[in-house]
């Protein structure tokens, strides 16, 4: 082959050597993840309570989950919440509801106040969504009764003729097993999420025992009423 | 060379498994796509059963069609044209069977896994902590043989197929670890390390990087080797190829952002990547233009030759697909488009009409010269191009129609200023889209059974016949 250069010299010597191509690539595709990913960790305003503290709770010396009150802040979900949690994710709930509300007119009307970063603090993964097939639960919470949830979620059609919802009868029928929910809380204290040893054994010993349904509708009638958002202050430029 | 020299040079026992599975995938994988579009059409096909419900078989069907049938044609074509183009064998033929067994043993443990709701919640990147080491374990077994074949090629330069099939190697491996870090809490149970509006970035940066690089420019790695092989002509400009690849590559990282518009990801962000989504039309119109150029002076063979008419179509549809994406990116488009079945038409005609057509272009292509024989029947084959073609129409008009319905109904107001329609209300007017939504979909399954059966009845028709007799060789 001639040795006449078709391009520049940089890329013809990329094209000739397979490292300095591969390392070349390492380089320039590392970059836009690390510009958008990294800032999301140090930069203040990412997260909402770094201005408003109270939007997480805080509890006082003494206080245990036992003593939170809807409205005090975001904390962490109970062993029952928790495994509600796992429920959804397991039956791919988050593939057609979001929990995720965008600062629109329509979506403040339909669902509540947008959502913000730090509630979802205490989710490991994320549950914000990415497609509407049935609506929103990101403020679901003490929208419905706990009877109209567990109707619901055994036969969606019986409350809302139009929905396309599965039915879930085998939420009822299962039973949570105090040991595994003991080790879901431990796993999300080792990720940082604040529960003490002893609280975690408390938490493990209400749930046990308890259907999966009985943690679905705990988990739905949490959702969005942790935080007392205010109308009124602008949380998110 | 002979055939037989070109067959004993060269390992192709592993391109015809590779491309023999990715068929019955692209089926298989479709087939589920049309059982959960019914299920959301008529839900009484949920069964009440744990394991058929649509949001444990989603994930079945997005990992089917991205990771079996797309990951099969991939290493194909991969492992061909990376023989083909550096004039080598490859590094290790036993290594390239590690990555064949190893690939199809992920595949097999997803269709287990996921029907039984083991999943880490997160969108294309469902399976759990195990069978993500062991895909980072069989990937980079792909890795090593590619970059390791093309480091011991004959020719000076090289070839561009190569680039972009590089790029999706190393940017596939940092977006499959960092997303899939979890701690376990059980064999099949683990939480993801990140959580909130960062685990949101990480999910989106992986999410629609997976589309960039594994569907983007992996199946440009396969436009560029068999384009210019089925047209017998050289690629159109070099230096358009140049500027395709590095802008591509450079550019494409930046998109995961745009999936969170008016969410609780910083303003920043989301522009970011709607400002570089919006860049990203240049290089791949500039592609696009090209593949299709390549045919400049030979378009009669559009007329004749079955093989590019699939090619020069998916080519219309990543123009089509890739400018749709960047407006979709814009905020002001995306307040409408956002959560609406409008993204998952885009997706489709992406998926179905740029991946599953360039993906059968490479297939048909492969089939002929692998197996040393002429195609069963050219019928079936152009049988199979109008069928997707006219499913892929059906499937994405209906969901223009039911994401734009659904964008504006949610947004409505009436005479008094109050919401004017219920939620309900919305799913019920989506009901006769997403019939036809299935309808599209199964002419695409059909059009894909049809390549299945003329890939079977070819081989059938190559093993009667002496094995390599005087068959030209095609080198």
């Amino acid at each position: 082959m001639a040795e006449k250069i078709h391009s520049t010299k940089l890329q013809d010597k990329l094209e000739r050597n397979i490292w300095a191509l591969l390392l070349m690539l390492m380089l320039l595709l590392s970059i836009g993840g690390i510009v958008e990913i990294v800032p999301l960790y140090y930069l203040d305003a990412t997260m909402e309570h770094n201005a408003r503290p109270e939007i997480l709770w805080q509890p006082k010396a003494g206080q245990t989950l036992a003593d939170w009150q809807p409205g005090d802040g975001i904390r962490p979900y109970t062993g029952l919440e928790l495994m509600g949690r796992d429920v959804y994710i397991r039956e791919g709930c988050y593939l057609c509801h979001s929990q995720m509300i965008r600062p629109f007119r329509d979506e403040k009307e339909r669902y509540g106040h947008y959502s913000l970063a730090s509630e979802s603090i205490y989710d490991h993964p994320f549950q914000w969504g990415s497609k509407r097939t049935g609506p929103d639960l990101a403020r679901v919470g003490g929208k419905y009764s706990d009877a109209w949830h567990s109707k619901h979620l055994m036969a969606p059609r019986s409350v809302v003729p139009e929905s396309v919802m599965p039915n879930y009868p085998w939420l009822a029928e299962r039973v949570l097993d105090e040991a595994t929910v003991s080790a879901h809380l431990k796993a999300m204290q080792t990720l940082g999420v604040p529960y003490s040893d002893q609280e975690i054994s408390v938490l493990a010993a209400a749930a046990g025992g308890k259907t999966e349904m009985q943690a679905m509708v705990a988990y739905m009638q949490v959702l969005g009423t942790m935080a007392r958002l205010d109308s009124g202050v602008v949380y998110r430029e | 060379m002979t055939a037989s020299q070109v067959e004993q040079k060269y390992n192709f026992d592993i391109v015809r498994w590779f491309t023999v599975v990715s068929v019955i995938y692209l089926v298989v994988g479709t087939l589920v796509g049309v059982y959960i579009a019914a299920e959301l059409a008529w839900p009484v096909f949920n069964l009440d059963t744990p394991y058929l419900t649509f949001g444990r078989l989603r994930p079945l069907h997005t990992n089917a069609v991205i990771f079996a049938f797309g990951g099969c044609i991939l290493m194909a074509t991969g492992f061909y044209s990376v023989q083909r183009t550096c004039g080598v064998r490859l590094w290790s033929d036993k290594l390239a069977w590690f990555t064949f067994w190893g690939w199809n043993l992920i595949i097999v443990l997803a269709v287990i896994t996921l029907p039984l709701g083991f999943t880490q919640g997160k969108e294309y990147a469902e399976l759990e902590w195990p069978i993500d080491i062991l895909i980072a374990v069989v990937w980079l077994s792909f890795a090593a043989n590619f970059i390791v074949t093309i480091a011991r090629r004959q020719s000076s330069h090289i070839y561009v197929s190569n680039w972009f099939f590089l790029g999706m190697i190393v940017m596939i491996t940092y977006l499959h670890v960092v997303n899939s870090l979890a701690i376990p809490v059980t064999l099949f149970k683990s939480y993801s390390i990140f959580a909130s509006v960062q685990d949101a970035m990480i999910q989106w940066w992986w999410g629609h990087n997976a589309v960039g690089f594994y569907l983007t420019a992996g199946f440009l790695g396969i436009m560029y080797y068999f384009v210019p092989k089925q047209a017998n002509r050289p690629i159109f400009s070099y230096r358009l190829s140049v500027l395709h690849f590095w802008s591509l590559m450079f550019g494409y990282v930046w998109l995961g952002s745009h999936h969170l518009q008016y969410t609780a990801l910083p303003d920043w962000a989301g522009s970011l990547g709607a400002a570089i989504s919006l860049a990203m039309i240049i290089p791949s119109w500039g592609g696009a233009v090209n593949g299709m150029m390549t045919l400049s002076g030979a378009w009669d063979k559009l007329r004749t030759d079955y093989v590019l008419r699939f090619l020069i179509m998916s080519l219309a549809f990543y123009a089509m697909s890739t400018f749709e994406g960047p407006v979709m990116s814009l905020k002001v488009v995306n307040a409408l488009s956002h959560y609406t079945d409008w993204t998952i038409g885009h997706v489709h005609s992406g998926a179905l009409g740029w991946v599953g057509m360039v993906g059968a272009g490479a297939i048909y292509h492969l089939l002929t010269r692998l197996w040393s024989t002429e195609i069963y029947s050219v019928k079936l084959v152009n049988t199979h191009f109008w069928l997707a073609t006219i499913g892929i129409a059906i499937y994405v008009v209906a969901m223009w129609i039911s994401g734009l319905m659904q964008g504006l109904m949610w947004r409505d107001y009436d005479e008094f200023g109050t919401l004017s329609y219920t939620f309900a209300e919305s799913v019920a007017a989506m009901h006769p889209y997403y019939v036809l939504r299935t309808v599209g979909g199964l002419l695409y399954t059909l059009g894909g059974v049809l390549m299945l059966y003329n890939v079977i009845m070819t081989i059938r028709q190559a093993s009667a016949a002496p094995r390599l007799s005087a068959a030209p060789a095609h080198a």
